[in-house]
C-alpha cells in the first residue's frame, strides 16, 4: 500500500466485513473452550523478584465482570491446568507444572517430566507436590514449598486492550481510521477480573535453557525456555 | 513371694483388662465411651473408617485425594493472541486449540491468508486493488512466510532465565525472552503485523491522512506492577 493511493482513496469508502468477532490475548479464543472452565485467558512468564526465579502465570475463565460472577468462579476438579516447558527446542514438553483443584485448595505437581508429551496427560502424581487454599476475592493466601511459590484465585485481569474497536477494525468497519488514538481508546478489560494460577519456580529447576528459536530465522536472540499453558480435561 | 504374686496378679489383671477392652469395643454396638481410647492403638476397629480416625469418637481421617485419570487438551497458548488474530474461523481456532504445539506446520498457510485479508479489507474499504495492499517484511527482518511460520510452528513463549524477560521493551531493544504483565503486547503484535519495516506500512500518525493500525491507544492504566508475589492485584469490586 502506497500513502498516495490511501490517502487519494479516502471519501470512496466501501465496507468489507469479515465475520470476525474476537476477543484477545487468548480469552474466549475459539467456539469450542467459551465459557468452558478450560478457556485461558492470558500466559505470563517472567523473572521473579528474586532474579533466579522465573514466574509463571496463566489466567483462565475470563473476564469475569465484578461481583457475583467473580464471587462464584471456580476452579474445575475436572482440569488440569499444565505449565508445560521445553527444555530443549524440540517445543515438546520435558517438563510441566500441573495445577488442579481438590476441595478448597490447589494442588501443584512438579516440576517433573511427564509421562508422555502432547494432547493427553495424567497427574504427575509421584512428583514432588505442593498445595495452597484458594484465595478468595477478600483474602490473598499464597504458599511456599520446595523453593517454590504458590498462588490460585481470582485477581484483576491484567491483559489490557480496545478489543471492541479491534473486531471492528479488523471487519473494516472504521476503515481506514483504524484504532483511536490514546484518551479516545477504551480498554475492554480495565475493570474485569479472571481465575489465576501461579508459580514462582527457581530457574535451577528447569533445566539449561536451550538456543533462542528466534535463531532459526536469524534473530540473535539469549537461549530461552519455550513455554505454553494448556488446560486439559478428564475424560 | 508375696510381692511377687502381687505383680503377677497386677500384670494378669492388666492383660484380662486390655482384652476384654479389645473385645468390647467393637460388639456391643451402641457407640459407647469404650471406644473412645481406641483412637490411639494403631488399629482399626470400633465404628473407625481408618486406623485411628473417623467414627463418633475420632478426629476426622485425613481425605484421601483422587488424581488419576487422563486428562485431555481442550485449550492451549504460547503467545498472545496467535489463535484469536490468525486462526480466522471457528474450525480452525477450534483444531489449534487441539493440535499438538509441535505439529502445527499446517496452519502457517492459514495464518498468512488470514493476516493478508486484514489488508485486503483496508484495500477493498478504499477502493484499492487488494493485490496491491500487503503484509510488509517487518521490523524483525520477517516477510509473510517467515513470520507466519514462527507464529504456527513454534508457538511458546521464550522464557530466558538470564537477563531481562520482555516480550520487547523498546527501551532496551530486549525481545522474545518472556511476557511481563506490563507488556503491552497488542501493540507489539500490531506493529509486527500493520507495521512494515519501518512503522509506516499502514500506520499514519493523523488520523485524517489514514489508519491508525500499529497502536490500539491503550495503556496499563492503573494496574499495580510493584507488587511481590503473586504480583497481581485483587479483584476489580
Amino acid at each position: 500500500m502506497k500513502k498516495t493511493k490511501l490517502f487519494a482513496a479516502i471519501g470512496g469508502l466501501g465496507v468489507a466485513v469479515l465475520s470476525v468477532f474476537l476477543i484477545a490475548a487468548d480469552h474466549v479464543d475459539a467456539p469450542d473452550v467459551a465459557g468452558q472452565t478450560t478457556d485461558i485467558a492470558d500466559l505470563y512468564a517472567f523473572e521473579g523478584d528474586n532474579p533466579n526465579n522465573t514466574v509463571l502465570i496463566a489466567t483462565i475463565q475470563g473476564p469475569l465482570s465484578p461481583g457475583d460472577v467473580t464471587n462464584t468462579a471456580m476452579f474445575d476438579e475436572d482440569v488440569v491446568v499444565e505449565f508445560n516447558i521445553d527444555n530443549t527446542g524440540d517445543f515438546k514438553e520435558n517438563l510441566v507444572i500441573q495445577a488442579i483443584r481438590r476441595g478448597d485448595s490447589m494442588y501443584f505437581f512438579g516440576p517433573a517430566s511427564p509421562g508422555q508429551t502432547g494432547l493427553i496427560s495424567e497427574i504427575q502424581t509421584s512428583a514432588p507436590i505442593s498445595s495452597v487454599k484458594i484465595s478468595t476475592t477478600e483474602e490473598t493466601i499464597t504458599a511456599t514449598n520446595n523453593g517454590m511459590s504458590f498462588f490460585a484465585g481470582p485477581r484483576r485481569d491484567y491483559f489490557y486492550f480496545d478489543f471492541e474497536r479491534f473486531n471492528a477494525v479488523t471487519s473494516g468497519m472504521v476503515a481506514p481510521e483504524g484504532f483511536l488514538p490514546a484518551g479516545e481508546a477504551t480498554d475492554f478489560f480495565e475493570d474485569l477480573n479472571v481465575l489465576a494460577i501461579s508459580v514462582e519456580v527457581p530457574n535451577s529447576m528447569l533445566g539449561t535453557a536451550p538456543p533462542h528459536v528466534g535463531g532459526a530465522v536469524g534473530l540473535d536472540l539469549p537461549p530461552a525456555y519455550n513455554v505454553w499453558v494448556s488446560a486439559k480435561r478428564k475424560q | 513371694m508375696k510381692t511377687i504374686y502381687k505383680s503377677i496378679f497386677i500384670a494378669a489383671l492388666a492383660v484380662t483388662t486390655t482384652l476384654t477392652f479389645v473385645q468390647c469395643a467393637d460388639d456391643d454396638d451402641n457407640g459407647n465411651a469404650l471406644n473412645e481410647p481406641t483412637c490411639d492403638d494403631g488399629m482399626m476397629n470400633a465404628d473407625e473408617e481408618g486406623i485411628d480416625c473417623g467414627g463418633l469418637f475420632c478426629e476426622p481421617c485425613a481425605i484421601v485425594l483422587d488424581f488419576s485419570g487422563t486428562y485431555v487438551q481442550e485449550d492451549v497458548m504460547g503467545r498472545p493472541g496467535i489463535n484469536t488474530v490468525f486462526g480466522g474461523t471457528g474450525m480452525v481456532k477450534n483444531d489449534f486449540n487441539t493440535t499438538i504445539v509441535s505439529d502445527r506446520m499446517a496452519f502457517q498457510p492459514i495464518f498468512e491468508a488470514t493476516m493478508e485479508n486484514y489488508f485486503d479489507v483496508y484495500a477493498i474499504s478504499l477502493g484499492l486493488d487488494p493485490a496491491d495492499v500487503n503484509y510488509e517484511t517487518n521490523i524483525l527482518g520477517l516477510d509473510a512466510p517467515t513470520f507466519t511460520t514462527v507464529l504456527a510452528q513454534f508457538d511458546a513463549l521464550q522464557v530466558a532465565p538470564d537477563g531481562e524477560t520482555t516480550y520487547f521493551n523498546p527501551a532496551t531493544g530486549a525481545a522474545l525472552t518472556g511476557r511481563n504483565l506490563a507488556d503491552d503486547v497488542i501493540d507489539i503484535s500490531l506493529i509486527l503485523i500493520f507495521g512494515g519495516g519501518d512503522l509506516a506500512n499502514l500506520n499514519f500518525s493523523d488520523p485524517a491522512t489514514g489508519p491508525l493500525l500499529i497502536t490500539d491507544g491503550v495503556d496499563a492504566g492503573d494496574r499495580d506492577f510493584t507488587l511481590g508475589f503473586p504480583y497481581m492485584s485483587a479483584v476489580n469490586q
